[in-house]
């Protein structure tokens, strides 16, 4: 591809090519930060500057109430997470960054799923609720609200069983996720 | 006392010499505290202009520069400064005002949201939410723009927490466990350098910013044994460029002896360079044969283009001594570099930095940057604006101590020439500070003049004069078939009569026979100069390796 500032016709499907790569590894980042204001604000723009994708995100309070930890989930090429993750270690706010390997970690998400569950197809509905291990927390008359946790995957299969029916509306809150055994994640 | 007051008692204890800046309704308080605090402050004529000088300060100090701007549109004319400080990591402590507290997120009177916009392009930044804060956020906003790789840090304070009365202490320690930076370097990494480096046959040091506070332990690795050192247009300085293993400056209009050393070299020791997009040309072709010890302070800059063989990450400074130390034990052969030597010898005498002189009495640029070398002795601080004259005179002009040259590399800041010199001298009065810039550049913070004739800073501006935006009608003339878009600037303004009108001496010089004579009388003049060269109006910068090309198939 030219060097911008010569004359060079681009075509598009030039410059898409010459975006980032997704090596398709999904990456989960458990990233430990101050307490302070702002601090999402810098992770986040971070990867928007570096033309990352954040799958899904979760915030919330840690053991220590002055710490967050923030997990994303997210797909990327090796050597740019790499970069990410150096870049983030600069971040004055930010702690500790891991990188969590998928097969060493714990990872779940919730969600919830509000379903079309009328006179017919109810009593199904709630047999694939209870394959799944999900809650009923809320019936009306023509729908039923599930409660469902696990591994995004799972929650995805669950979406997929219960679309047919008649999918309402879905709330889901990102994977978070712990280093399995006594290491600290 | 105010929370201002404390303001002033801490930028006392960090030793404060000089801050830049400019009053407005949001730092009313901070202006007030000024008024008795036994600070100097330098009242600019633009928020830029003082950003630029709290650079040129840093830049010529290798102290913490310090800059004020009021809230609004003070700290949006500060977001040029806070880049360019951030891509050259220049140290520099950005204060801004804030609405106060009330009318945050209202749309109030000059609100903008200081800490949001500048986020992407500061090393840090916070905004204080309680007076009490505000001692403590002084002293670690310091701490973070002078250690690691520096950088600017903003502060921005709203201007009703900053009326508290609050009590203070002074503070002796600064505590961020998220900041902790690696400093010294791994022992085992240094060895293995050291061996690499003891084993290469055509090794080459490759300076930059990084290499400017490392500039005399820079010169001892180099002459433990005849290793050939070239630099960055940020490193010219850190090593002298009288010294016979100097190659010159390497990249897009470095030299070609710089250029083809690091084409064929089989070792290179990078020391606080970042492998710029200007330095590697065609990244694919960069340096194919050499193997890479990577010397930086900040571990994101490893590996980021061009992946390191050998990263050591610490201050340069501390590093350097013991690399030093390891590679002499090794009793290196310096008979293994004399083939090395003999083709390197063999580009600098075919290839020297050569350009056509005019039969007449035209200025061509190059010789003007000569004639202010020759009537300055080499000896002043060089402040740079950016285009073609910046080019001209990191070729011509040959820097021989660090913190001798000072510009804008990284985001090439058109404006940044005069008040960074105007910040040098403030912060080395006892030296000749000139500045060379270009007619573009020179209208783009030329208010700060006003400053300098107020304040008795005395810098020599040598405005390199073409009428024409240089740079891009350069691009225009080699690569867009001489369509010459908006890059004619003609013979306005009258830089002589503005001079004057600024209070300044203005001078115009268009003979190059006594171009030397003259540059020399405006030196002595008293108080700032602007000298007006006028020189060929379509020169070209060479040697130059065209867009995507690699080093060794540089034209010119």
């Amino acid at each position: 591809m030219g060097e911008p500032g010569t004359k060079e016709l681009l075509s598009l499907e030039e410059l898409e090519a010459a975006g980032s790569f997704r090596t398709g590894r999904k990456h989960i980042l458990s990233i430990l930060v101050e307490n302070k204001p702002g601090a999402l604000t810098r992770i986040t723009g971070l990867f928007a500057r570096r033309g990352f994708n954040i799958d899904t995100l979760a915030v919330g309070p840690t053991d220590d109430e002055t710490i967050s930890r923030i997990t994303l989930t997210l797909d990327g090429a090796v050597q740019s997470i790499d970069q990410v993750t150096k870049q983030l270690h600069k971040l004055v706010n930010v702690l500790k960054i891991r990188d969590l390997e998928p097969t060493e970690t714990m990872a779940r998400e919730l969600a919830l799923f509000k379903i079309s569950a009328d006179g017919g197809s109810r009593a199904e509905v709630m047999q694939v609720c209870e394959i799944f291990r999900a809650k009923i927390v809320d019936v009306s008359k023509r729908t039923l609200v599930a409660e469902v946790t696990g591994t995004q995957e799972k929650i995805d299969a669950f979406e997929r069983l219960v679309r047919p029916f008649g999918l309402v509306e879905m709330a889901r809150t990102g994977e978070i996720a712990i280093a399995r055994g006594r290491a600290e994640t | 006392m105010r929370a201002v007051d404390a303001l002033m008692e801490c930028l006392k204890a960090e030793g404060v010499e000089v801050v830049f800046g400019l009053p407005g309704g949001a730092n009313l308080p901070t202006y007030d505290a000024f008024y008795d605090a036994g600070i100097r402050h330098i009242l600019v004529r633009h928020e830029a202009g003082g950003g630029h000088a709290a650079e040129g300060y840093a830049k010529a100090t290798g102290k913490v520069g310090v800059a004020l701007g009021t809230s609004g549109p003070g700290a949006t004319n500060l977001v040029t400064p806070i880049c360019d400080a951030m891509m050259d990591s220049v140290p520099v402590v950005f204060l801004t005002g804030q609405v106060r507290t009330e009318l945050l997120g209202t749309d109030g009177f000059q609100e903008a949201d200081t800490i949001g916009i500048t986020m992407p392009i500061v090393k840090h930044s916070m905004m204080i939410q309680h007076p009490l804060e505000l001692p403590r956020a002084i002293h670690e906003a310091f701490h973070i723009a002078r250690t690691g790789r520096p950088g600017p840090v903003v502060v921005d304070i709203p201007t009703d927490l900053s009326r508290a009365d609050i009590p203070y202490e002074p503070i002796t320690d600064v505590h961020l466990p998220g900041y902790q930076p690696t400093t010294d370097g791994n022992q085992k990494q240094i060895r293995l350098a050291a061996k690499a480096l003891a084993n290469a046959r055509r090794p080459v040091i490759y300076a930059g910013g990084g290499a400017v506070g490392a500039s005399a332990e820079l010169r001892e690795l180099a002459t433990s044994d005849r290793l050939p050192v070239t630099c960055t247009v940020m490193g010219l300085g850190s090593f002298p460029a009288s010294h016979p293993q100097w190659l010159g400056m390497l990249g897009m209009h470095g030299t070609r002896t710089a250029n083809y050393a690091m084409d064929e070299a089989d070792l290179i020791v990078a020391i606080g360079a970042r492998f710029d997009d200007r330095v590697t040309a065609k990244l694919s072709e960069f340096a194919p044969h050499a193997k890479f010890i990577h010397i930086d302070i900040d571990p994101a800059e490893i590996s980021k283009n061009v992946p390191a063989h050998i990263p050591i990450v610490g201050y340069a400074s501390n590093i350097l001594p013991r690399l030093t130390t390891e590679y002499r034990a090794l009793k290196p052969d310096p008979a293994r570099l004399e083939e090395w030597w003999h083709r390197i010898e063999s580009w600098r005498a075919r290839y020297p930095l050569a350009y056509s002189d005019s039969d007449d009495s035209e200025i061509k640029p190059q010789y003007m940057v000569q004639a202010l070398f020759e009537a300055t002795e080499g000896n002043a601080i060089v402040a740079s604006d950016v285009g073609q004259h910046q080019m001209w005179a990191a070729q011509h002009y040959h820097f021989d101590r660090p913190r001798q040259w000072i510009n804008s590399g990284g985001l090439g800041t058109m404006g940044f020439g005069l008040p960074a010199a105007m910040g040098a001298k403030v912060g080395r009065p006892e030296e000749m500070v000139v500045c060379i810039t270009g007619d573009g550049s020179f209208q783009m913070n030329t208010q700060e003049l006003a400053t300098c004739a107020q304040n008795g800073i005395d810098v020599k501006v040598f405005v390199m004069n073409n009428g024409y935006l240089g740079m891009v009608r350069q691009w225009q003339e080699l690569f867009w078939d001489r369509r010459y878009s908006q890059v004619h600037t003609g013979q306005y303004p009258d830089f002589v009569k503005l001079a004057e009108a600024y209070g300044a001496t203005g001078v115009r010089l268009t003979d190059k026979h006594t171009l030397v004579e003259g540059m020399r009388q405006a030196l002595a003049t008293d108080g700032p100069v602007v000298v007006d060269v006028r020189v060929s109006a379509e020169e070209n910068v060479y040697p130059m390796i065209a867009p995507g090309q690699a080093a060794r198939d540089m034209v010119g």
